[in-house]
This record gives C-alpha cells, sequence and structure tokens, in this order.
C-alpha cells in the first residue's frame, strides 16, 4: 500500500528551533511597527473598480426617456445563462419594444455577452458591487429599475488597447 | 452598640510601618479583593482588544477601529455574546457541561491571591501588604491551583459529547500533565535559590541578588515555553487547534459560555505572566535600585513599585501574543517530545548543575548578595551559549524537525515510489 508521504530531507545541521523563532519574531516585530496597513477602511474608501468591470446591469435611454431597447431578442438568445427575460411589443409606428425586459442577477455570471451583442447599445453592465437586499425577489431587476440606476457603465475593452494588452 | 464596642480596638491608629491589626486586615483585604478583581476582569477585557490590535497590526491591518474607536469592542463583544442563544447539545452531561467555563475560569483567578503586586502601602492605621492573600506556601499554591484550570477544559471536552470536542480535552489533558512537570522542575531552581516558597521571599531575594531570569535563565526558558503549553496558546495550543479539531475542547459552547473559556484564556495568560514576573523578574523591585525594597516604605514607592509590576507583566503579556502570531502550531508528537525528551532532562540537568554550584558557593563561605548573583550569572551565559548556539543544531532543540532518523526517512522514501518494505519481505 502506498501513500504519497512528501518527506523533506532537512539538513540537521542547519535546522534550529530557538533561533529560527527569533527570527520570525523579529520579522514579525517589524511589521508590528510599520505604519503602513493595507486595510481599505471600506464605507469611506473604496476601491477604483476597473472601466471593464462587469457588475449589476444598467438600461441606457435615449434623451426622451424611453429604453434604447428594440426588442430584437439578440442578448436573452445569447445569454448563456438563460437569466434576460424578454416581451417584445410594436407600437403603432411599428416601432419594436419591450414589453418585459427582466434580469436575474442571481442567475446571471456577468459573461458581458448581453452587452457585447446589443445592436443598440443599450444593455450594459455596471461598474458597480453594492447589490444588498432585503429579499430574493428584488434581485430580478424589471426595465424600470435597469433604466433608473445611475451608476457608470462597463466598457468591456478599453478603448486605449483594444486588444486587451 | 454594646456587641460593637470591643470592635474599637480593632481598628485604632497604628504606626504606618508596622503591620496593621486584625479589623484593618480584615477590611483591607475585602478593599484588596474587590480592587484586584475589577482591575483584573478589566484588564482581561481589554486584552481581547490587545489582541485582536496586534494581530491586525503584525498582518499589516487595522484591527477593530469602529465601536468607539475600538476602545469599546470589549464591550461590544460582551453584550453581544450575552444577546446570544445559549445552545445545549441534546446528549451532553448538562451539570458539567455547564460547570466546565466555570471551573476553568474561578482557578485562573484564583492565583492571583497570593501574587504580590507593589512594595507595602503605609496607612494610618498601619502597614497593609499590597497583596491580596501573603500565603506562607504561596507559590505552591500557585502550582495547585493552575493545575486545577486542566479539569475545566477536560470536563468541556468529555460533557459535551462531540469527537472533536473529547480529543481536545484528551490532548489539553496529556499536554498540561506533561509541561506542568518541566514547570515545577524549573521553579525547584528558583526555591534552591530563595529557599523559601512564599513568592514574597522570592521577590525579596531577587532584589538582593539579582533577578532569577539572569541567575536561572535555563530554568526561566523552561518555564516560559512551559506556561505557554500550560495556557494553551500557541504554539501549544492543540485543545483548540482549528484546523484538525473544528474547535476543540469549546466546540459545542457557545453565547457567553463560550465567551467564557476566552476569558479564561487570558486569565491564565496574565497569571502566567504576573507568575514569570515574580519569580524570574523580580516583582515589583525596580530595576537597578534598593531603594524601593527597604523600609520605611512610603505611598510614592507603592506607585512606583506597582508600576514596575505592571509593565513588566504587560510586556509578557505582549510577548504571549507576539509569540501566537509568530509561530505556527507543533503538531502532537512534535509537542510531547518536547516535552518529555527535552524540557524534563534538560530541567533535571540545571537542577543538578544549580544545586551543586550553590553547595560549592556555599561551602566557599561566598555570601547570597551581588557577588554570589554574578557568579551564577557569569555560568549560566555559558550554558546559554552551550545551549542555544553549540546544541541547537537539530539536535536538542528541534521539534521542527521530526523523531525521523534517516533509515526511517529513506524507508518512507521508498513507501512513496511504491517500493514497499514490506513487498520486498514477501519476495
Amino acid at each position: 500500500m502506498t501513500i504519497g508521504v512528501k518527506v523533506l530531507d532537512r539538513p540537521i545541521e542547519e535546522v534550529s528551533y530557538v533561533r529560527a523563532t527569533l527570527k520570525g519574531m523579529a520579522l514579525t516585530f517589524k511589521h508590528l511597527v510599520d505604519p503602513h496597513k493595507v486595510t481599505v477602511q471600506y464605507p469611506e474608501e473604496k476601491w477604483d473598480l476597473s472601466p471593464r468591470w462587469r457588475g449589476t446591469h444598467r438600461m441606457l435611454t435615449t434623451e426622451d426617456g424611453k429604453s434604447k431597447c428594440v426588442a430584437c431578442g439578440l442578448c436573452p438568445t445569447v445569454c448563456p445563462a438563460n437569466c434576460i427575460k424578454l416581451v417584445p411589443g410594436e407600437d403603432e409606428q411599428g416601432n419594436r419594444y419591450p414589453l418585459v425586459f427582466e434580469i436575474d442577477e442571481f442567475r446571471c455570471i456577468f459573461c458581458g455577452y448581453c452587452q457585447e451583442v446589443c445592436p443598440e447599445e443599450a444593455i450594459h453592465l455596471g461598474r458597480h458591487y453594492e447589490n444588498a437586499e432585503y429579499s430574493r425577489d428584488k434581485f430580478v431587476y424589471d426595465l424600470e429599475r435597469l433604466s433608473t440606476q445611475t451608476h457608470p457603465v462597463c466598457e468591456m475593452w478599453d478603448p486605449a488597447d483594444p486588444k486587451g494588452e | 452598640m454594646i456587641a460593637l464596642v470591643p470592635l474599637i480596638p480593632l481598628f485604632q491608629v497604628a504606626d504606618p510601618q508596622l503591620p496593621a491589626t486584625e479589623g484593618v486586615f480584615l477590611i483591607g483585604t475585602v478593599v484588596k479583593m474587590l480592587i484586584v478583581f475589577s482591575v483584573y476582569m478589566v484588564g482581561v477585557a481589554m486584552l481581547t482588544l490587545a489582541e485582536r490590535k496586534i494581530s491586525a497590526w503584525i498582518q499589516d491591518r487595522h484591527g477593530p477601529n469602529r465601536v468607539g474607536y475600538g476602545w469599546l469592542q470589549p464591550a461590544a463583544d460582551g453584550v453581544k455574546n450575552i444577546m446570544k442563544e445559549e445552545t445545549y447539545p441534546g446528549t451532553a452531561n448538562l451539570p458539567l457541561f455547564v460547570l466546565a467555563p466555570a471551573i476553568s475560569f474561578i482557578p485562573a483567578m484564583i492565583t492571583w491571591a497570593v501574587i504580590p503586586f507593589a512594595s507595602p502601602l503605609p496607612t494610618p492605621w498601619g502597614r497593609i501588604d499590597m497583596v491580596v492573600a501573603d500565603l506562607p506556601v504561596g507559590f505552591l499554591f500557585c502550582l495547585a491551583i493552575s493545575s486545577l484550570g486542566v479539569y475545566g477544559i477536560v470536563l468541556a471536552g468529555w460533557s459535551s459529547n462531540n469527537k472533536y470536542a473529547l480529543l481536545g480535552g484528551l490532548r489539553s489533558s496529556a499536554q498540561m500533565i506533561s509541561y506542568e512537570i518541566a514547570m515545577g522542575m524549573a521553579t525547584v531552581c528558583v526555591l534552591l535559590l530563595s529557599g523559601n516558597v512564599s513568592i514574597s521571599a522570592i521577590i525579596q531575594q531577587q532584589a538582593t541578588m539579582g533577578w532569577n531570569v539572569f541567575l536561572l535563565s535555563i530554568a526561566f526558558f523552561i518555564f516560559l515555553v512551559a506556561s505557554f503549553a500550560e495556557t494553551n496558546r500557541l504554539p501549544f495550543d492543540l485543545p483548540e487547534a482549528e484546523s484538525e479539531l473544528v474547535a476543540g475542547y469549546h466546540t459545542e459552547y457557545s453565547a457567553m459560555k463560550f465567551s467564557l473559556f476566552f476569558i479564561a484564556e487570558y486569565a491564565n495568560m496574565v497569571t502566567a505572566s504576573a507568575l514569570i514576573t515574580s519569580l524570574f523578574f523580580g516583582g515589583w523591585d525596580i530595576p537597578f535600585t534598593q531603594w524601593d525594597n527597604l523600609p520605611p516604605f512610603t505611598v510614592l514607592k507603592t506607585i512606583l513599585t506597582l508600576g514596575a509590576f505592571l509593565t513588566k507583566v504587560l510586556f509578557f503579556l505582549f510577548f504571549f501574543m507576539w509569540i501566537r502570531w509568530t509561530v505556527p502550531r507543533f503538531r502532537y508528537d512534535q509537542l510531547m517530545s518536547l516535552g518529555w525528551k527535552l524540557m524534563l532532562p534538560l530541567a533535571l540537568a540545571y537542577i543538578t548543575i544549580i544545586g551543586t554550584v550553590v553547595l560549592v558557593l556555599d561551602r566557599a563561605g561566598i555570601a547570597r548578595g551581588p557577588m554570589f548573583g554574578a557568579i551564577l550569572f557569569g555560568m549560566n551565559v555559558v550554558l546559554v551559549v552551550l545551549l542555544f548556539v553549540v546544541l541547537d543544531r537539530g539536535r536538542i532543540v528541534s521539534p521542527a524537525y521530526s523523531r525521523l532518523d534517516r533509515e526511517e526517512v529513506a524507508r518512507l522514501r521508498n513507501m512513496s515510489l511504491g517500493k514497499s518494505t514490506l513487498a520486498e519481505k514477501k519476495v
């Protein structure tokens, strides 16, 4: 019966305990008195998010307040998590618009395909991470919520570095 | 009123430099108990904050800084623990389950009764010793009571009816008993020098001869290591061992009972620090001066010696925490081999050496004073260099190197390569 025991071959002459402990104590003491601390004091300080940060969605609107979505159906088709629910409608002039547009943020895997595939640049992922809610059903974002959120949106790719280098 | 009349002579104004009368002694003791208990409990609460702050700073973090800029964190923790639900495992032995936290907590507190924390205080009613109870057997009392603490942990582990808790309890009993022997042996050297088990006498001896840490360095080292094991602090926190035993003996405890185990741990730390201070660092003695040890005693002396004592105790508390956030946990066999194969023989050998030296010096007619101390100190420098520089090369002080010898290592290597020695024998 073979067990994968890894046995370190320590040269006994160099192994010590007391001196090694003292060395370790010197190191920890150096950190103890070091005024540089790495903690970010969260509610007061926040990290700068990357322009490519993919967070909860936003639906962009035209200047008259309507959503830019034309209900083409590409985003529910491309969505790998199947989290977008879209019911298209049509007005008197024959313009398509979404009757229902819901994103289940719990199902969403934040891949960003919906933003990439959107021909109207309507649906966007957001540079945003403070998503706490009091109940699970609040995480199904409807069209109104998607349109009224104001956080900055994801750029998907950096214009200065289009190849992602 | 008539019954009170005979009491009046008990409270008469007396010479401040002489021991107080019985009545004053009684009231003074009660007052001392109240003060020591309150300071001790507040101190223990603040130690939890200190531990979190020190751990944070060592890890380049800030630590608790929200509740009252961090200062009220112990109060917040206390309130939280009291508000939480007490859970009782269905199969636990309830009376012992409830009793165990108290058993682990009370001995740690009682030990403080015999530790002198300042020079005597002169009052208009006579001199009052700055120790709750100056027992003639003070030090033996400390050893006896502090070893009771293990019962709390063992009972907690056993009564929980949980395998991890039981393992934690078993480990702690084995560990604490093993290290108690080394600890007791280390203190025999102290007793050889002081010739008395009263802690006040030990402090007086150090005031005249020099601190025991210089006279008995190796005994100090053994005592220090053993007190880490006795208080279940890293690197000897095997009873808790989160990575192996969930939370060890207090796995099943919740709310304030869980908190009580923590209070007990910190209380044990304070007691261990005070003992190290009293036995090896001169107690309330202010170094480089004899002024504080000699009568007449004044209030100023009491305050200054109290400051000296607290400084030393706080340093050792810091040292406990410093070690905790530096050294990782020992493996169980390493712990046992360190205790039995290194600490115990070392302590016995050291007793022999110290006993011989003391005997020779006494025969040579050298009085027990600074000269006596200087000779012992010189000998200790040699011994410490021998032990930690020459012998500490993987030969003696090296539990990091396992008990495997070279043949064993070779055998294990072959096994992991698929060449089992058993299989070879069959062929």
